[in-house]
């Protein structure tokens, strides 16, 4: 009943999501304030239709109610409440539906909290957004319904993957979505804008924070992925270049281009084709992830179960979407009125470099992606494109963006002079050189840490150039400190979150250089009162015991840890064999100090007495995620800038006449 | 066909890595050890989705692994070695593709990109130089008269 | 000029999309083998069976053979078998088989219940020829030709058309 109640009401929603579609759009189109109206409680009813038929899902889920198909695959009674209600998305007929929720969920935001957006645009946009709705209702219940029955009913489901069964894993797909699925609005936007034929200041205003929001979530949820993979995996390692990997990383770093991008569109009324092509392209490549993880057409350890007949609907959906805007864009771009003229070099130059690199580093994340399938095609053969093309072509290309993120804030609108620039950064140059050097010799002074020692070196220069031109704007040590103090109370909170975001990302590099070169690997077989020297740690592994799980069991072993004979921790790695589906997997122990991660893995016993141990130390691997985290706090302090809240001001026609008639 | 191919695959991949090496397959001689590993993370482990065989605890990559130790110390080089099992499995099971014709535009790719992105720019600033204020198009000199009116309106401006 | 340049996503939108649609027909797990047309590696495995010789590749020349790897513990194996029984009736190719990695009492208690098909087997405990093959997984199977080269490689269990229209014309070809 329940099932058939959600069934309902997505049915519902549909019939909703195709009149928020076509009404306010005409409306918009004929001036007909009434029908734009149509749009703001359609959002709502569509949202709380779907919101209806995924608690109806969640419901059934919670309930163990194995009647229903898609509860029976993925499912079991033994399993932990959390991993219950995370099942519901942990399969591909419940990430749909997490999906238009979402979908849904931008757009009733839009609705609640766009009330000082012009009406029209408004109105288009969340049109679009429907637009899109449909589309992906329409495959949910055609290709993929959750709320398909079973008859007769097993007594049990199948179980969720035992990897699955993790809070960082619980967490990590709705964040994920919040983000690629938050894109749709900037796109929906975009399209709004291209109807309409006027991109401005204005528009740039709005749409800023719906793609901060979406590119704040889309971080955390891809370090959540990553730091899930990294305790969970067994041997420390966080991300491989993995295609639905990359499905993530991709929006992402178009998202970030988009983020900038629209500075420049609401500061200095410009590049506004290319801002409008970036939002088109940030959901187009979160489309592309949605069809690449559920079609088959590429191996990924991450491809839900795939169906061809799935991918040709979704490769259908992406044809519509991708190919209609990008069709739009070719015919209404040309006409966007050209807005401030500047030069190269200035403020507007470099975000503009930032664009060319960060979209030359999608495509080239996209070309490797996509490679083994196009060489495919074309009878090329089978190739495979790992980690080895895509951090060799990938790390050189961020090394240009990585310098100039500190140049780029300093530099003035319109013109600027680079030696200026350059020359507040001196300190960071400094800074840069001393912790590359320092770094070199601290590793042994032979040529294989010297990739390290730039990585460090890069990072320093990020960090310190980013403190610098935090410096600069509150004239720190050039005015009175009481003066830096009020400059700094009074600093814009999206100043603050620039300056957190790139620190953030050069505590990230620094990080991953680290993981990189310093860490210690020991792989060996240990009896119970072996010890094993690790980065100075003493780890004596002093028994195994078998413990019993909700739905495991496992072999838990001690590792008493000391260093210097002082005692540390206590490690408790365990290797759990679950029963439903009987699957195993490892549990590694992780002690952190925030510079490094003691990292324990218990394996097969040899037969004789011992067990096959891992222990490694990830050195400054905290940092990737604490740096992260810095990230996405950041963009959250961004969020909460008074200016996005108030809109930006519109421009009145001021004529000549005006101030002399004031004056007379 | 597919489908059954697909349940021979998921038979003979592990569930996911799980512990990958294992202590008694390491060579003794930590130098040519350190050899074999560095050549495990390049080679693709073919049952398993997406990973070397260095990390995957699928029975052909331990069968693999051993194979790369064992032509290691029979006194191949690292390329010999590579290539040993390129042959058999043909250049699907290297994870760096090799550079030649059919893989051209994979290794070209990004450069190809940055230079069209640079010249889209570069396109972009010729054509706003264009538009820019030439000394023709510059708009006239401005009369006594308004003149008289800016200087007045920055007076105004001073002193509000 | 500008028009151009503003048609070019598009344009190179729909060139991708038209790879995906030809994706979505290819399968990306299947992974062709290099060693066609090239000599089947040098091995010689130990009998399986009492009764029954072993195998090496001395065995295959002279005659059009098909080299087929199995084990008791694959399950696809168990769906193709009764399709090699046929086949072996017709006696219209040399049918041999490897065991492959797999414990000798489970694979004679194996060939027990479902029948033997093979004229010949050899036991790969370790699944070394498996690999000079350029095996990944089971069942795989290979036609040799009559100078002992691979010409064609089966990558999971045959099919009632892989034999029909793949597997007996190429052997009718090469028996010529």
């Amino acid at each position: 009943m329940i099932a058939e109640t959600g069934h309902f009401a997505l049915i519902l929603a549909l019939f909703v999501a195709i009149i928020q579609a076509v009404v306010p759009l005409v409306g918009a189109h004929r001036g007909d304030r009434a029908w734009m109206d149509v749009a703001r409680p359609a959002a709502l009813a569509q949202f709380l239709l779907i919101g209806l038929a995924f608690g109806a899902l969640t419901w059934c889920y919670v309930t163990s109610d194995f009647s229903v198909l898609n509860v029976a695959q993925n499912s079991h009674t033994d399993k932990p409440m959390l991993y219950k209600v995370s099942g519901v998305w942990a399969n591909h007929e419940g990430s749909m539906l997490l999906w238009v929720l979402i979908l849904a969920l931008y757009g009733v935001a839009v609705s609640a909290f766009g009330g000082n957006l012009p009406p029209a645009l408004r109105a288009r946009a969340l049109s679009v957004q429907s637009m899109i709705s449909i589309g992906f209702i329409l495959f949910i219940l055609l290709t993929s319904n959750p709320f398909a029955r079973l008859d007769p009913a097993p007594l049990n489901g199948n179980g969720l993957n035992p990897l699955l069964q993790d809070p960082g894993l619980a967490f990590h797909p709705p964040f994920l979505y919040l983000g690629y699925v938050g894109f749709s609005m900037a796109f929906s936007f975009a399209i709004a804008a291209l109807i309409e034929g006027r991109v401005d200041a204005a528009w740039a205003r709005w749409v800023r924070p719906w793609t901060l929001a979406a590119w704040v979530f889309l971080t955390l949820g891809i370090a959540l992925g990553s730091w899930w993979a990294y305790y969970t995996l067994g041997w420390g390692g966080y991300w491989y270049w993995d295609p639905v990997e990359n499905a993530s990383f991709m929006p992402w770093l178009v998202g970030t281009a988009l983020l900038h991008s629209s500075i420049v569109v609401e500061k200095r009324d410009t590049l506004k084709a290319w801002t409008i092509l970036l939002a088109i392209i940030a959901f187009s490549l979160s489309l592309l992830g949605t069809f690449l993880v559920r079609s088959g057409v590429l191996t990924s350890v991450h491809s839900f179960a795939t169906d061809p007949a799935r991918g040709v609907f979704v490769l259908g959906l992406l044809f519509v979407c991708t190919g209609g805007s990008l069709t739009l864009f070719a015919i209404r771009a040309p006409s966007l009125k050209a807005g401030g003229l500047f030069a190269p070099m200035s403020r507007e130059g470099s975000l503009l470099l930032n664009n060319v690199l960060m979209s030359t580093a999608a495509g080239t994340v996209l070309l490797g992606t996509l490679y083994p399938l196009i060489a495919d095609a074309l009878n090329l053969g089978k190739i495979s494109v790992g980690p080895p093309f895509f951090n060799g072509v990938f790390l050189p290309l961020m090394v240009p963006v990585v310098v100039t993120m500190t140049v780029g804030p300093l530099l003035s609108w319109k013109r600027s002079d680079l030696g200026s620039a350059l020359a507040r950064l001196k300190l960071a140059f400094v800074a840069a050189l001393a912790v590359a050097i320092g770094s070199w010799l601290m590793a042994g002074g032979s040529a294989t840490p010297l990739l390290a020692a730039g990585g460090f070196g890069l990072a320093a220069w990020l960090f310190v150039g980013s403190l610098l031109e935090w410096g600069e704007r509150v004239r720190l040590f050039r005015a009175p400190f009481g003066e830096s103090l009020r400059r700094a109370a009074h600093l814009p909170r999206a100043t603050y979150g620039m300056t957190l975001a790139h620190a953030g990302l050069a505590v990230v590099i620094a990080g991953l250089t680290g993981s990189a070169t310093w860490t210690t690997e020991k792989i060996q077989v240990m009896r119970p009162g072996d010890t094993m020297e690790v980065a100075g740690y003493e780890l004596t592994l002093q028994g195994t015991e078998e413990v019993k799980g909700p739905n495991y069991t496992a072999l838990r072993a001690t590792f008493h840890t000391t260093k210097n004979g002082v005692f540390v921790a206590d490690l408790k790695p365990e290797k759990r064999q679950y029963t439903m589906p009987p699957r195993p997997t490892t549990d590694a122990a992780i002690h952190t100090n925030m510079i490094g991660d003691l990292y324990a893995v218990i394996g097969e016993p040899d037969g004789k007495g011992g067990f096959v141990t891992r222990l490694y130390y990830n050195t400054l691997v905290p940092w990737i995620f604490l740096g992260a985290v810095i990230m996405v706090f950041g963009g959250l302090v961004s969020l909460t800038d008074r200016r996005h809240r108030v809109g930006a001001p519109l421009r009145k026609p001021q004529t000549l006449a005006a101030p002399a008639a004031a004056k007379a | 066909m597919r489908h059954l191919l697909a349940a021979l695959l998921l038979l003979m991949a592990t569930a996911l890595p799980v512990l990958a090496i294992q202590p008694d397959e390491m060579l003794p001689d930590a130098g040519m050890e350190a050899r074999a590993r560095v050549i495990g993370k390049d080679l693709r482990c073919l049952v398993c989705q997406n990973q070397s065989i260095d990390d995957s605890d699928a029975e052909l990559a331990r069968d693999l692994r051993t194979l790369v130790r064992q032509r290691l110390l029979v006194g191949d080089s690292d390329a010999q070695a590579k290539q040993y099992i390129v042959d058999r499995y043909g250049d699907y099971v290297l994870l760096k593709p090799p550079f030649r014709a059919g893989t051209l535009v994979l290794w070209l790719g990004p450069a190809a990109l940055l230079l069209s992105a640079l010249g889209a720019a570069v396109l972009f600033y010729r054509r706003r130089a264009g538009t820019a204020v030439t000394a023709d198009s510059a708009p006239p000199p401005l009369t006594a008269e308004e003149s008289r009116r800016v200087a007045a309106l920055f007076e105004d401006d001073k002193q509000s | 000029m500008r028009r151009i340049l503003y048609l070019l996503p598009v344009v190179v939108f729909l060139v991708l999309g038209g790879f995906f649609w030809r994706g979505l027909q290819m399968d990306p797990q299947l992974i062709p083998s290099p060693m066609i047309d090239k000599p089947a590696p040098a091995f010689a495995l130990p009998p399986l069976k009492t009764d029954k010789p072993g195998l090496a590749s001395a065995d295959l020349q002279g005659k059009v053979t098909l080299v087929s790897f199995f084990a008791s513990w694959c399950v696809p194996c168990r769906a193709e078998h009764p399709l090699l029984m046929e086949l072996a009736a017709t006696h219209q190719v040399n049918l041999v088989g490897v065991n492959y990695k797999d414990k000798p009492e489970d694979a004679l208690a194996w060939l027990g219940k479902l029948g033997d098909p093979y004229a010949a087997i050899g036991a790969d405990r370790d699944g070394r020829v498996g690999i000079d093959f350029g095996v990944y997984g089971v069942p795989e199977s290979y036609v040799i030709d009559k100078q002992g080269r691979i010409r064609f490689k089966q990558t999971g269990p045959f099919t009632v058309e892989d034999i029909s229209n793949k597997l007996l014309p190429l052997v009718a070809e090469l028996s010529k």
